[in-house]
């Protein structure tokens, strides 16, 4: 099908465009951008009028559940969800069961994505076999059968020497390599931050040395194997100084976070808020605001939602054994804007936190409105703010701490290969 | 269910006790009416009739689990002098162990019309997670959870502070030992900067405190005399065997050379300073035998309290619930 998307205000990152200019998507690319080709007639025309024209959202980091978790999601529930909140490109983490260690589970994920047709899903392969953290993949099987980086998701690796060989059978075949960078040992069983909260509440904490003792580990495995390391989630101040100081010698590596971690502090688990069990643990306002920081100054490219679903039971549990996790699909376009509203970012680089940056991470063309580029769209309203309610959620999982909370800016549209695969309900 | 913060979880809308979960959030009245309450119950036991009619035809339930030998018996005397039925649940060695989950043994016990729990659990926050999800008409009694809370533990040995020092105000009260992993330290902590104590401190080698002292509002020290200087109140915590395996302790000998409450290191402390320990002791390694049988040491007198401030504790909170009306 043919689609013009007309009098929006159009938001290419990529690009370095923001204007007032029609977007013209003719089958599943973009033709053009301002005047439409000759002779082109749209089958559809979506009037984005005060709306906002940007990329689809690109995340790099959602555990989508499926296979062998589908009591918390399904690949047909999470992608809703994504395409509710803008997303039309999410990157799939190896933690499902079986793990994605070999290509037949990669072709499972994509074999069931393609089916859906509802949003791009990227598979992030695993690092080591089984996640365990010992023996390593088979990465130029998992890469010819789609993966576009490997990790070891949150689990940790056995010993550096792991590590340094899983660097540089990963560089081989130009794979990048997505690290957690969090000391096990110093972790010990930990499940909040280190700080004044944990110690009020008697809680098992995790110093923000966890976080810059790996990381420090990480960076020198990086510049020693010359991989492609992207550091994933950072939560403290001296993690995100550290790689922004080895960016500035010339190291090619890159960061990102997850969306609440800008906005939740230790604080919030005061009084045993389940929902605010994260991992990485919400740290200080300091941290918070060093975060923020680095991401405007470009060290962090990518905000991402960080989505784990879980099923009501995995929350309902004393503090200490509740799964970590928060569910953002749904939340990571409104609370990046919220960003905007708190002058942190200005709207262009808020975007592109949340399209380009991260496809630059993976070397992929989306996340970009040029001509020939997938047409992967979201079109939102900045002046139709909403409000979060858990019965309204697409996703299977309901654990979130921002049930309530306000968002600047409604999603209208979302079209993923020049198809819409969401629309709001007009406002009446 | 969004989770609260304590003071609006434990306090019902005429500001009464509903649950008793932690000290905090409690004001200095709400400590001091446990306190005579507890007073009021304190002679009964020495009495030829013990019990008194106040919770006749209440069930309370013991919800343990973990092992306890102490607070479950005390718990158990304090609801039979008030004339209620109790029951005793060890879920260490039934339905948790059999995979069932918290919530499930919770609804199933509360099936069986308890109107009260005593919860002791190893995870701290248990406490408030069962207050959160119990039926408004049911109270819930921290016994201890994790290293979070063990608020009714505090209230006895403040209770013992006051029958010999009378005011808080002009006290000095130190805690020896291993403050960051002591639910007991904690509530303790709470309840002296409550009651308005000049100053709290806690002593130790730094394993075993917590990094932020301040956000507990004590002084840390680690040396012991220099702690104890001048204290009126010197607290001595249990020492857990599985923190002496090297990690936090090279080994209990060190330990108690540097931190064992011996007579005459206890001489930098005031001439009248009272010794107290939650129990049980391990002699020679937190004090010396000498001291926990000597004049100062008043660590039997606590467990003899401990059931007449439980007795308070009990009582007040199902007197909240009569605020709730019906037949109650």
């Amino acid at each position: 099908m043919s689609a013009s998307i007309i009098n929006g205000r159009l938001i290419d990152p990529a690009h370095d465009i923001d204007d007032l200019l029609d977007l013209h998507i003719d089958g599943n690319v973009i033709v053009a951008v301002g005047d439409p080709p000759a002779e082109f007639a749209a089958e559809e025309i979506i009037d984005a009028r005060d709306c906002v024209v940007c990329p689809g959202l690109v995340d790099l980091a959602a555990s989508l559940r499926e296979p062998g978790y589908e009591h918390k999601a399904t690949l047909a529930s999470e992608t809703a969800a994504a395409s509710r909140g803008g997303i039309t490109a999410l990157l799939c983490t190896p933690d499902t069961n079986p793990v994605i260690d070999n290509s037949a589970v990669v072709e499972l994920v994509h074999r069931i994505a393609r089916k859906l047709g509802q949003a791009r899903i990227l598979t992030t392969g695993a690092l080591t076999r089984g996640l365990k953290g010992e023996h390593l993949s088979e990465m130029a099987a998992l890469k010819a059968a789609g993966c576009v980086a490997v990790s070891n998701a949150h689990y940790p690796l056995a010993s550096t020497l792991v590590e340094r060989r899983a660097l540089e059978y990963a560089a081989t075949f130009g794979l990048p390599v997505f690290l957690r960078s969090e000391d096990r040992h110093l972790r010990a069983g930990g499940c909040v931050h280190e700080g004044a909260v944990s110690t009020r509440l008697g809680l098992p904490a995790i110093p923000s040395a966890a976080e810059s003792v790996a990381v420090a580990r990480d960076l020198a495995l990086a510049e020693h194997t010359q991989a492609q390391v992207h550091f994933r989630n950072l939560s403290t101040q001296t993690a995100a100084r550290m790689i922004g100081e080895a960016q500035s010698t010339g190291l090619s590596v890159t960061a990102d976070v997850a969306v609440h971690q800008l906005h939740l502090t230790e604080m919030d688990v005061d009084g045993f808020v389940a929902e605010c069990h994260v991992s990485p643990p919400f740290r200080t306002l300091a941290d918070r605001d060093a975060l923020r920081r680095a991401l405007a100054d470009g060290t962090i490219s990518a905000i991402c939602s960080d989505h784990q679903p879980h099923e009501p039971d995995a929350k309902q549990r004393p503090f200490p054994e509740t799964e970590p996790g928060i569910s953002g699909l749904e939340t990571l376009l409104g609370l990046t804007l919220r960003l905007v509203e708190e002058k942190v970012l200005d709207l262009p680089t808020a975007l592109a936190r949340v399209t380009s940056g991260p496809a630059d991470i993976l070397g992929l063309p989306y996340g970009r409105l040029g001509i020939g580029s997938p047409a992967d769209v979201c079109v939102f309203d900045p002046n139709r703010d909403w409000t979060l309610h858990l019965d309204e959620m697409r996703s299977e999982g309901r654990n979130t701490p921002f049930d309530g909370w306000d968002f600047p800016a409604s999603v209208t549209h979302t079209l993923f290969n020049g198809r819409v695969v969401y629309r709001a309900t007009p406002v009446s | 269910m969004p989770s609260q913060k304590s003071d609006k979880l434990q306090l019902n809308e005429h500001g009464r006790m509903r649950h008793f979960l932690t000290i905090e959030g409690l004001s200095r009245e709400l400590l001091l009416q446990i306190l005579d309450t507890a007073e009021s119950f304190a002679t009964l036991p020495g009495r030829p009739v013990k019990k008194v009619p106040l919770l006749r035809g209440r069930i309370i339930t013991n919800l343990f689990f973990e092992s306890s030998t102490r607070t479950r018996t005390t718990f158990e005397l304090a609801a039979k002098l008030l004339s209620a039925d109790i029951i005793n649940f060890n879920i260490s060695t039934s339905a948790t162990s059999k995979g069932e989950t918290l919530l499930d043994t919770l609804r199933n016990i509360e099936a069986m019309h308890s109107d009260m729990f005593v919860v002791r659990h190893a995870q701290s926050g248990a406490a408030h997670f069962i207050a959160q999800y119990a039926s408004p008409r049911v109270s819930v009694i921290n016994a201890g959870d994790g290293r979070h809370a063990h608020p009714t533990q505090a209230m006895l040995d403040m209770f013992t502070i006051r029958k010999h020092k009378g005011d808080f105000t002009p006290l000095r009260v130190a805690i020896v030992g291993d403050v960051l992993h002591s639910r007991v330290a904690r509530s303790q902590i709470l309840a002296l900067n409550t009651l308005g104590v000049s100053e709290v401190r806690i002593v130790g080698p730094r394993t075993l405190l917590p990094t932020e002292a301040r956000a507990l509002g004590v002084h840390a020290f680690h040396d012991l005399e220099e702690g104890i200087r001048d204290v009126d109140v010197v607290i001595m915590l249990r020492l857990q065997n599985e923190r002496m395996d090297g990690s936090l302790l090279p080994n209990e000998h060190e330990y108690f050379r540097l931190y064992g409450l011996t007579d005459e290191r206890l001489e930098s402390a005031k001439p009248d300073a009272i010794v107290m320990h939650p129990g049980p002791i391990n002699r020679g390694i937190e004090m010396d035998s000498a001291v926990a049988d000597g004049p100062r040491s008043v660590v039997l007198q606590q467990v003899s309290y401990g059931i007449a401030v439980r007795m308070a504790v009990l009582s007040m909170a199902m007197q909240s619930q009569a605020d709730l009306g019906g037949e109650a």
